[in-house]
């Protein structure tokens, strides 16, 4: 079950055989790796604060998948889980994160004066900027696992910090719980707020009981610099704004989660995060940064052209709706944001997109013109 | 004697500070509130001296149970890095003194009380900080008792072990009100083994759920009293109150339905979380008290008068209920494993019978197209769960493994495995032969039970709650018997529905629960569940049922048809 561990000594009565899921209509990257063995050698194990296997697959096991979109299928209750179930964990992450081995290590780099350029995004064609990563507060059980105790202790600390900030970072916080009317409609026309997760990956895992306890937004006043408490990380963290400077939005973003690691530092609380993994995350998805930087672009001569996935996929970009995740275009307009998430720094992924896009846009203005883009065409990165 | 006011004015301070504190001067919110709403209760607050004010009228309490004082700390300072309450104690207490010196005093609860003033006057007290104040608002004289402090044990020391050992000594006592707070105190059990870094433990009020926008029968009866009690209790196959309630805490109700709000994870279930469940199952069995009354079984279907309805108005019969397997986990808790083994039990047993009730089994995971359309069109086939009633409560884990349906060849013999509960067992046709749909209920039932007991099994039963099933709504019988039938004349008249409450029926649309009627055709079944035997309500039905085609048929004529006397609910 996802939230304890109570029956995994139940279990140990029945053989391997007899409680090993039925995986054979599965496309995950957790269904492609469990094999009988690996499920009779971890079954027995668990983490200190209690996350079994079995807590870990739940979501892979009840969520087939999709022939075409491969999902993780697995997620972790604790810091611990990736080392508990690394024989799980780590060819996932593999196969997930383009070869990462158990030995590579992962290099952090927060600092927004190593980016080059970036701040000459045409804005005729990148219509906002986006950074968004996520954070883990150590010690804490993560959202499939954590008792509500837990997730307010997370929320306190997390008011608490975010309440010291200042500058054109002071804002202010709202609870989902708490939120007035006028507030909640506010939110919602900033397209800030939130809802309870209906998507059954994340409601398989546990990460949405007892919603909306605990659970917040929190912005700063000029509306740049977001935090989304407990959903489905401790912390999201998202710098937006209109407009092509992705430089900004970069700077703001790290010295917005420099001053917030400070300030947890200060109260003796720390993120999550090592040197093989980088940043722990409850999805194995989203581990090393955590990052997703991305721009709305106009592109509806090159989202047209028949190279436009194969430029995608050499500058490792993906392409989204503006709607996010699993939707679509509309208008010409797409969300291009970075593809990696680990074995790469902040700085490099933001520059890849950076560079990315310039490119792109140059294309479809050449497009546009009725030239030929074929000499423009990238390496592969 | 009189009501009390208390005003409980929390001094959250880092420092050992055991001095009687200066007179404040505030403006306490008057007004009589209930326990409950102490929490509601809108907060002044000196941020400099850190200290929060509340005040309520509690009737017949000396002193505020301390299960309050922790739920109201949590509720002002939710961080745990900030306050650190580990042990209580009365301020006269030797404890204060060591703890003082040591600088680990980090709270006092002080609270007044109107009239008790001047029989306690300072210089006779020991307690250093009673001391008389005057409140202004009141014009009454008031003292300050200083009743409990908080303080920081160090976990390491003896004086902390002594402390873990004594769990009630001088702690409980001092407070009285017998609230049930050892879990407060220290830390909750561990569910995992000892050693290495382990969950982050919060005391009860830390995890109490917040249920003040809820409307079920779980929220109406969960007090933080009960979950600090229960908390830490786990049934033997390790199902805990956590796991029981998370239903109920996921999905907050509605304001005209009243939903149960908790589920049972193993039989053990409804002894382990007795405290909570009785009161439950008393509420949604309409007074049934699990404490003092005892459940009737009784399958003798050749009991049943009558049964036979006028096919012009009941177009179909149909008999429900369901069955565990005593000794497997139920449907929220069970491992994949003992859920396969259910569905093999259920299926060995169901081989076994034999003419007008053989048939044949369709597991979910292995249905052909063909099949899985005919089971469709003959409207058996049941889909996964979508609503978060069920799915809050992990009921569809692990869909479709060891899921499936059983239909006898004449299809009027159905069962379910493993979707709500382990077993649903449906007996049905078309047409108004309750009494046959009955007879086949029973004989069905009875011979599936004696088939799993020759393989060494049983249901789960007992004589306080009959069948046990996963929700407590469906306890005693599990029973639901009903017919779709057309009152064209009498759905429209105003008595319809306490006709219908007095014959102990509900309606409901032909779509089963939470669906709207068609036409004029309403499903008609019995409203208890628990307290009366099958025979009993499948005769109710009956009875009923003749009832309302009497009435509509006077209504044709021209006639006017009466109210029924109420019927009695527990016989």
């Amino acid at each position: 079950m996802p939230f304890g561990n109570t029956h995994n000594q139940l279990k140990m009565n029945y053989t391997a055989e007899q409680e090993y899921p039925d995986l054979s209509k599965h496309n995950n990257h957790m269904a492609k790796v469990l094999t009988l063995e690996m499920y009779a050698n971890l079954r027995d194990k668990q983490t200190p604060s209690g996350f079994t296997l079995d807590d870990v697959i739940q979501t892979g096991v009840d969520n087939p998948g999709h022939p075409f979109i491969m999902t993780v299928g697995c997620v972790a209750g604790d810091e611990e889980t990736y080392e508990v179930f690394k024989d799980l964990l780590d060819p996932v992450i593999e196969d997930r994160h383009g070869g990462y081995k158990p030995t590579d290590k992962h290099k952090t780099d927060l600092n927004p004066d190593n980016l080059q350029g970036g701040d000459d995004l045409d804005p005729n064609y990148v219509l906002s900027s986006r950074v968004r990563t996520g954070r883990s507060i150590r010690g804490f059980c993560l959202p499939p696992h954590c008792s509500r105790g837990e997730r307010r202790g997370i929320e306190g600390l997390s008011v608490e910090a975010l309440g010291a900030l200042d500058g054109d970072l002071k804002g202010k916080y709202y609870a989902l719980k708490d939120m007035t009317e006028e507030e909640q409609q506010q939110l919602i026309d900033d397209h800030f707020l939130f809802d309870k997760p209906v998507s059954p990956l994340l409601l398989a895992s546990g990460m949405a009981r007892d919603w909306p306890d605990a659970r917040g937004i929190w912005h700063n006043d000029n509306k740049t610099f977001l935090v989304w408490v407990n959903e489905e990380d401790h912390l999201r963290v998202i710098s937006m704004q209109k407009g092509g400077n992705m430089k900004e939005v970069f700077t703001r973003f790290c010295t917005g989660l420099t001053k917030i690691e400070e300030l947890f530092k200060e109260k003796g609380h720390e993120f999550m995060w090592n040197e093989h993994l980088g940043y722990v995350l409850t999805c194995p998805s989203n581990l090393g940064t955590g990052l997703r930087g991305g721009v709305h672009v106009k592109l509806p001569n090159l989202s047209k052209h028949e190279k436009f996935g194969e430029i995608l996929k050499r500058l490792r970009l993906q392409k989204r709706g503006t709607g996010g995740v699993d939707t679509a275009a509309v208008g010409g307009v797409f969300d291009i944001s970075n593809a990696d998430r680990l074995g790469f720094s902040e700085v490099e992924l933001v520059q890849m997109v950076v560079d990315g896009v310039k490119l792109l846009v140059d294309m479809e203005k050449c497009l546009e013109a009725g030239q030929s883009i074929d000499d423009l065409m990238p390496e592969q990165k | 004697m009189d009501s009390c006011f208390h005003s409980f004015q929390f001094i959250i301070s880092g420092e050992c500070d055991p001095v009687p504190l200066e007179e404040e001067k505030v403006t306490p919110p008057c007004g009589k509130v209930k326990q409950k709403e102490v929490l509601a209760t809108p907060w002044h607050c000196n941020k400099e001296r850190h200290t929060y004010f509340c005040s309520a009228a509690l009737k017949k309490v000396k002193a505020l149970p301390l299960y309050l004082i922790a739920t109201i700390l949590q509720k002002i300072r939710p961080t745990s890095a900030g306050l650190k309450y580990l042990a209580v104690c009365d301020s006269e207490s030797s404890r204060l003194a060591a703890a003082a010196s040591e600088g680990r005093v980090i709270g006092r609860l002080l609270c007044w009380e109107k009239g008790r003033y001047p029989q306690h006057s300072p210089a006779s007290s020991s307690n250093p900080s009673v001391y008389p104040s005057v409140c202004p608002f009141f014009k009454t004289s008031f003292i300050w008792r200083d009743l409990v402090c908080f303080y920081r044990v160090k976990m390491a020391s003896s004086f902390a072990r002594i402390l873990s050992s004594k769990r009630k000594v001088g702690i409980l006592s001092l407070v009285g009100a017998g609230s049930l707070t050892v879990g407060f105190f220290l830390n909750r059990e561990q569910h995992v083994n000892a050693g290495a870094h382990v969950r982050r433990i919060y005391p009860p009020s830390a995890e109490y759920p917040d249920l003040r926008k809820h409307n079920n029968c779980m929220a109406s009866h969960l007090s933080p009293a009960v979950y600090a009690k229960l908390c830490n209790k786990t049934t033997p196959n390790g199902y805990t109150l956590d796991e029981a309630i998370q239903t109920g805490v996921d999905n907050p109700g509605h304001p005209f339905i009243k939903t149960v709000g908790m589920v049972a994870g193993d039989e053990e279930s409804y002894e382990v979380f007795a405290d909570l469940f009785n009161p439950v199952i008393k509420e949604r069995h309409n007074g049934y008290d699990p404490c003092n009354m005892k459940h009737p079984t009784d399958l003798d279907s050749s009991k049943i008068r009558g049964g036979q309805f006028d096919e012009k108005y009941v177009l179909s019969s149909r008999v429900r209920t369901g069955r565990s397997i005593r000794g497997l986990s139920l449907p929220p808790a069970c491992t994949r494993a003992e859920r396969r083994e259910v569905e093999k039990v259920v299926v060995d047993a169901l081989a076994g019978l034999k003419g007008d009730l053989a048939g044949k089994y369709y597991s979910l995971t292995q249905m052909t197209e063909q099949e899985q359309q005919q089971l469709i069109d003959d409207h058996f086939l049941f889909d996964k769960p979508v609503s978060p009633l069920l799915t809050c409560a992990g009921m569809a884990r692990d869909w479709p493994d060891a899921r499936g349906i059983w239909h006898n060849n004449e299809k009027t013999f159905l069962v379910w495995i493993n979707e709500e509960d382990h077993t649903r067992v449906i007996s049905m046709e078309k047409g108004g032969n309750m009494r046959r749909v009955f007879e086949r209920f029973c004989k069905g039932l009875q011979e599936v039970e004696r088939l799993i007991q020759e393989k060494g099994w049983e249901f789960m039963w007992n004589e306080r709650l009959g069948y046990i099933l996963t929700c407590p709504s469906n306890l005693g019988t599990g029973l639901r018997a009903g017919v779709h039938v057309t009152l064209p004349r009498l759905s429209k008249d105003a008595r319809f529905p306490k006709i219908l409450d007095n014959l102990r029926l509900q309606k409901r649309g032909t779509g089963g629960v939470d669906t709207a009627a068609v036409g004029n055709t309403f499903d008609i079944s019995n409203l208890d569940r628990l307290g009366q035997s099958e025979v009993q309500l499948v005769q109710t039905v009956i009875d009923g049922v003749n009832y309302l085609i009497e009435c509509e048929k006077k209504l044709e004529r021209g006639q006017d048809i009466k109210i029924p006397a109420p019927i009695s609910q527990f016989k």
